[in-house]
């Protein structure tokens, strides 16, 4: 009588352990791949047929020729600027826009968000959107990433939710005191809303860094290309030549594998080192954004 | 702060336009962004009505009316992109959308803490992972040599270019998607599982229930509420397949399973300058996009209740 259950319970227990370790495996065991291969030896690992569980040979040449490699940096260079400089206007405009949105009694305000949010369920499309782009004279320039999504409509309707949640006293006695509106939005409002801030901040990093389709439509010169469009030419269309340069044919064939795996890890490494640390302003970004429904 | 009153008698909205007038200068900017982003572009869409030329502009290029429309709806292309967009669209709602629910359960499941924050940890890694690496990824371990190959060579199958054939696309499409995405979108539906009365279960161990009649009777009606929202989101953007992946993994050798209505935008617009025949296609994404998230909005709020407006 007592055993049945026990076995039951200790087999239902084995098998979601079970799921769960190779659901672990399955995740990691590609990134792990690709560390191991990034640090072998290129003809070995050509040759090899196996699973690979350490790295073949020890080689730390694939990761000098992407460090020499100008692209990369260029590309770094480039996405930082965009990131820094796009999540500057990315906040600033969507607090402009979430306050004016939050004050109550506004009454062209009820205009205001009709007319917003129905940007997010109808837009021009691709080409219209490029023919704007040209017209104002972004194109070719790394403020056509930044400028024409200035706002993340969802980001703004979060925002202004976390804004009317604060108490009018504050901003009344604000008003006293003689503050203008700027003034109650970024002395008052604002350190207020820390938390919603730094889970809007994160989100707009993401979209920035890992940002590549407009940058290719926008960007034609290779000066101002932002990383994941380097990694893109490394990755898919698998031109590594550049960085394999004054080895003969043979070798840089070899040695574009083992580039590859490099250029991952380099372009990669910075976000997985970050991530255990923001991981908990993800979660909550994702409560915040769930509670809209 | 009424510090000036306005004439009694104007307009309402005058009246207020004038009493909150640093508001609205602050919200300048705001409204710049919109009508010149979102607002232009729709109107440009007028060209998918013309034959657009950049030398006469959007205003001097000639009508012809639904010429482009009929000439999508009747290409080869037509049935093709919108078969896939379709197929693609029900794929990943009915095997993406289910994982991240069972990978929640599982892990609600697990007693050791310590080995719930690692899998948790491991699983939502995928998701920091920028889109063209993990393309990159997934082209090199699906070449005839990659490792996933290997794998099957060592259970004795031939090692194939899976990514050169069109029968394989979607499948790789699906489980990279799961595989990306499952932890991170796993954090609401264990969020939602936190907060369910502990006492439920007390009572149902009582009474005898169990594990797997308590997951049933108790943990799944639990989160059926966040389950439905989330479902109606999904339906809301049925049609909105992830294009950028799709453009960065496919090939022409792949176009049949694998172009959808934005790639082929894409292709016949910015690639091959059709301008005003790829706003056409673009246009009919968006309406249909509409259609769909009015629809799903509408049954939503006759069946559950809860809807977006």
């Amino acid at each position: 009588m007592k055993k049945g259950p026990g076995l039951l319970e200790r087999s239902f227990d084995i098998g979601i352990y079970a799921v769960l370790i190779f659901l672990v495996v399955v995740t990691l065991y590609p990134l792990l791949y690709v560390v191991m291969a990034s640090l072998s030896d290129a003809s070995q690992l050509i040759a090899f047929k196996g699973i690979l569980f350490r790295p073949l040979g020890f080689s730390l040449e694939a990761y000098k020729n992407v460090m020499s490699n100008p692209g990369i940096l260029i590309g770094y260079r480039n996405t930082l600027f965009i990131l820094v400089a796009g999540v500057v206007v990315n906040l600033f405009m969507t607090a402009l826009g979430a306050y004016v949105l939050s004050r109550k009694n506004v009454i062209w305000n009820k205009a205001f968000m009709m007319i917003i949010v129905f940007t997010m369920f109808f837009n021009g499309g691709l080409i219209p959107l490029y023919l704007v782009v040209k017209n104002i004279g972004l194109l070719d320039s790394l403020w056509a990433t930044i400028i024409p999504f200035s706002i993340g409509t969802f980001n703004l309707i979060i925002m202004r939710t976390a804004f009317m949640g604060i108490p009018d006293s504050l901003e009344e006695s604000a008003k006293i005191d003689g503050a203008n509106h700027f003034t109650i939005l970024f002395r008052i409002i604002i350190p207020l809303s820390m938390p919603v801030i730094a889970v809007m901040i994160l989100y707009y990093a993401v979209d920035k860094w890992n940002g590549w389709f407009y940058a290719s439509v926008f960007i034609k010169s290779r000066e101002l290309f932002p990383l994941q469009l380097v990694l893109r030419e490394i990755l898919i269309a698998n031109s590594t030549d550049g960085m394999s340069a004054g080895a003969d044919a043979g070798d840089r064939f070899q040695m574009a594998e083992t580039i590859k795996y490099a250029t991952i890890v380099v372009a990669t490494l910075p976000i997985l080192c970050v991530y255990p640390f923001v991981q908990r302003f993800f979660v909550k970004g994702v409560m915040v954004g769930s509670l809209k429904g | 702060m009424q510090t000036r009153k306005p004439k009694a008698g104007t307009n309402k909205y005058v009246r207020d336009l004038m009493l909150n007038k640093y508001l609205y200068i602050m919200m300048i900017p705001v409204l710049a962004y919109y009508v010149i982003f979102h607002y232009a572009p729709m109107y440009g869409a007028l060209i998918a009505f013309k034959e657009y030329s950049p030398m006469k502009g959007i205003l001097g290029s000639e009508w012809v009316g639904f010429a482009h429309f009929k000439d999508f709806f009747g290409s080869y292309y037509f049935w093709r992109i919108l078969k896939n967009t379709i197929v693609i669209s029900l794929y990943s709602l009915i095997f993406e959308f289910p994982a991240p629910i069972i990978l929640a359960l599982l892990i609600n499941e697990v007693r050791s803490k310590m080995f719930k924050r690692v899998a948790q940890t491991i699983t939502y890694m995928p998701y920091f992972i920028s889109l063209v690496v993990i393309c990159g990824i997934i082209t090199d371990f699906t070449n005839a040599d990659g490792v996933i190959n290997r794998l099957f060579m060592l259970m004795g199958y031939d090692g194939q270019a899976m990514l050169q054939k069109p029968q394989l696309f979607r499948s790789i499409y699906i489980l990279s998607e799961i595989w990306q995405r499952i932890g991170w979108e796993s954090i609401i539906y264990i969020a939602a599982l936190m907060s369910i009365d502990q006492e439920q279960y007390e009572a149902a161990r009582m009474d005898g229930a169990t594990r797997w009649k308590q997951i049933l009777h108790i943990t799944l009606p639990g989160i059926l509420p966040t389950i439905a929202i989330m479902f109606i989101l999904r339906m809301g953007n049925l049609l909105n397949v992830g294009f950028e992946k799709i453009i960065l993994l496919y090939n022409p050798v792949t176009y049949d399973t694998a172009d959808v209505i934005s790639s082929f935008v894409y292709r016949k617009g910015l690639l091959e300058f059709g301008w005003s025949y790829s706003s056409a296609v673009g246009l009919f994404n968006s309406v249909i996009n509409l259609v769909l998230l009015i629809s799903a909005n509408y049954i939503s709020r006759k069946v559950n209740k809860s809807s977006l407006w």
